[in-house]
């Protein structure tokens, strides 16, 4: 067995009376990539959200890169990177600059940075649009634009919530050829969400569904086709956690945009 | 680039590129000035007071700054809405750098927005009594705007509604500014106001850009001066504080 990288143990998160996570707990072996898969409102982002500093926990443990992101938060900061699941850019500055204060707020060395940039930028062909403010861009070029972000730094681990989601297949496989060759070239471990099942099942070394805020089941897909007695991974997915369709908070984050747009975005 | 100098690389750039709202922003202070120093200047001018709009000027700088810097807090807001906020906050940046970087962006903007009122004012009749006091001038200008750019940041950063964020702003904004003396000398005035102003931070920097650029001061510069100081490093401690308890 190598070291795990990340660490979690009877992890937890109440929103009032909602337990949005229960008593989670797995681990994710260094140079892994791991898909976190759950329907909607399962509480995937919630999760990411404890690994990642951004959201106390109320109960459990979680080491990430050996650290408590309680305690530690600014070694587990150093260790990872991230894709969010919302947009996260600056509207106001263009693309390039984007991507060069995100370096900046990483440390990443001017040059190397320069270098990754225009490679990244290439990569997700945006070169020719780096100089384009982002309220001009569109959804799909915005969100190709924050993968290349997350990856100008080269974290040991990075966390991608539904990364490709709204990107053409071109777009995806590109991505992911980029991600795997960083996987195993610089044995940076991935932990990523998303809806598409072919995805996890082509990418992941492991996987793990969580609903209800709890994990219903965990290990690589073969594992998982062999104890649901499924076909597919989709099959899988749809006998685990059911057919119905689930609610999930739009929260602040709908409201704002729509409230943004009316002010005219800025 | 360091994440302290880059952040306030990004406030400017930012207030560059909106350049509409810095015209939109001066028309408050400029109809105050205008007003007021006009308005109120001849029964000023009966009560032996002498010149108003000279002794005016000060505080309607002033309050340029405090405006510009207090509401600059609302962009901590935006960028939580807009998720840019929880880019910077889940960096390995610490989170005092962050801040601090936001908070030196938005008192260089509230700075520049009170060297403009300052120079609009000389078109109005204003005459600084010495111009060798001007750096002196500067830095008293720049830590006002230091510190309630630092509290509106740090205020924003606990506040998550964006409707709730202008009221809480004008609710202090308001008093701080009406009680400060910024508009009437505090020599005369009934002990009360006297009082209240004592502790109103603003009453200090309005006092020594008085001092520097009238003559006059009710406190003295020193005691301005420390106390211009203390706030600063207050309101960062609180900012600090604030910004290391935010979950996005």
């Amino acid at each position: 067995m190598s070291e795990a990288i990340i660490d979690v143990k009877g992890l937890g998160k109440k929103f009032k009376a909602f337990t949005a996570v229960d008593a989670v707990s797995f681990s994710v072996q260094k140079g892994e990539i791991f898909a976190f898969l759950g329907p909607n409102g399962a509480g995937k982002t919630t999760t990411i959200r404890m690994l990642t500093t951004m959201l106390r926990p109320d109960f459990g443990s979680v080491r990430i890169n050996g650290f408590d992101p309680v305690k530690q938060q600014h070694d587990v900061r150093a260790s990872f990177g991230i894709v969010f699941q919302d947009f996260s850019l600056d509207n106001e500055l263009t693309a390039l600059e984007n991507l060069r204060f995100h370096a900046a707020l990483y440390h990443v060395p001017k040059k190397l940075a320069e270098e990754r940039i225009e490679q990244l930028l290439k990569l997700v062909e945006l070169f020719d649009k780096k100089d384009s403010f982002i309220k001009t861009y569109s959804g799909g070029m915005k969100r190709r634009l924050e993968i290349a972000r997350g990856l100008i730094h080269h974290p040991k681990i990075l966390f991608l919530d539904e990364p490709t989601l709204g990107l053409d297949p071109q777009t995806r496989n590109k991505m992911w050829a980029y991600i795997q060759q960083l996987n195993k070239k610089e044995k940076m471990t991935v932990f990523f969400t998303t809806h598409y099942m072919h995805e996890a099942e082509k990418y992941a070394h492991r996987i793990a569904i969580i609903d209800h805020g709890k994990i219903v089941i965990s290990g690589t897909v073969k594992e998982l086709r062999k104890n649901t007695r499924t076909k597919s991974l989709e099959d899988a997915f749809l006998r685990l956690t059911g057919h119905g369709m689930r609610a999930e908070s739009s929260g602040t984050v709908d409201a704002m945009r729509a409230a943004a747009k009316s002010w005219g975005n800025r | 680039m360091s994440a302290v100098y880059v952040l306030w690389l990004r406030q400017l750039i930012r207030y560059w590129r909106t350049r509409s709202r810095i015209i939109g922003s001066l028309a408050q202070p400029l109809l105050f000035l205008v007003a007021l120093g006009f308005g109120l200047g001849p029964i000023y001018a009966q009560a032996g007071g002498g010149n108003y709009i000279q002794f005016l000027a000060p505080g309607i700088i002033g309050m340029t700054i405090l405006f510009t810097a207090m509401f600059s807090g609302m962009e901590v807001i935006w960028d939580r809405q807009l998720g840019f906020l929880k880019e910077t906050l889940v960096s390995p940046s610490s989170r005092f750098s962050i801040f601090f970087g936001r908070t030196l962006g938005g008192a260089t903007v509230a700075l520049i927005q009170g060297v403009v009122i300052f120079l609009i004012t000389l078109l109005f009749g204003f005459r600084p009594i010495s111009l060798l006091s001007l750096p002196l001038v500067l830095v008293f200008m720049f830590l006002l705007a230091y510190i309630f750019t630092a509290l509106g940041t740090a205020l924003a950063s606990a506040v998550e509604d964006m409707q709730a964020f202008p009221l809480i702003m004008n609710f202090i904004i308001m008093p701080v500014f009406f009680l400060s003396g910024a508009l009437y000398p505090l020599e005369n005035a009934p002990s009360g106001i006297k009082l209240i102003a004592l502790f109103d931070p603003l009453s200090y920097q309005i006092d020594a850009l008085r001092q520097l650029l009238n003559g006059v001061s009710h406190f003295g510069l020193a005691i301005d001066f420390g106390i211009t100081l203390a706030c600063a490093l207050l309101v960062s401690l609180l900012g600090v504080y604030l910004f290391n308890r935010v979950e996005v």
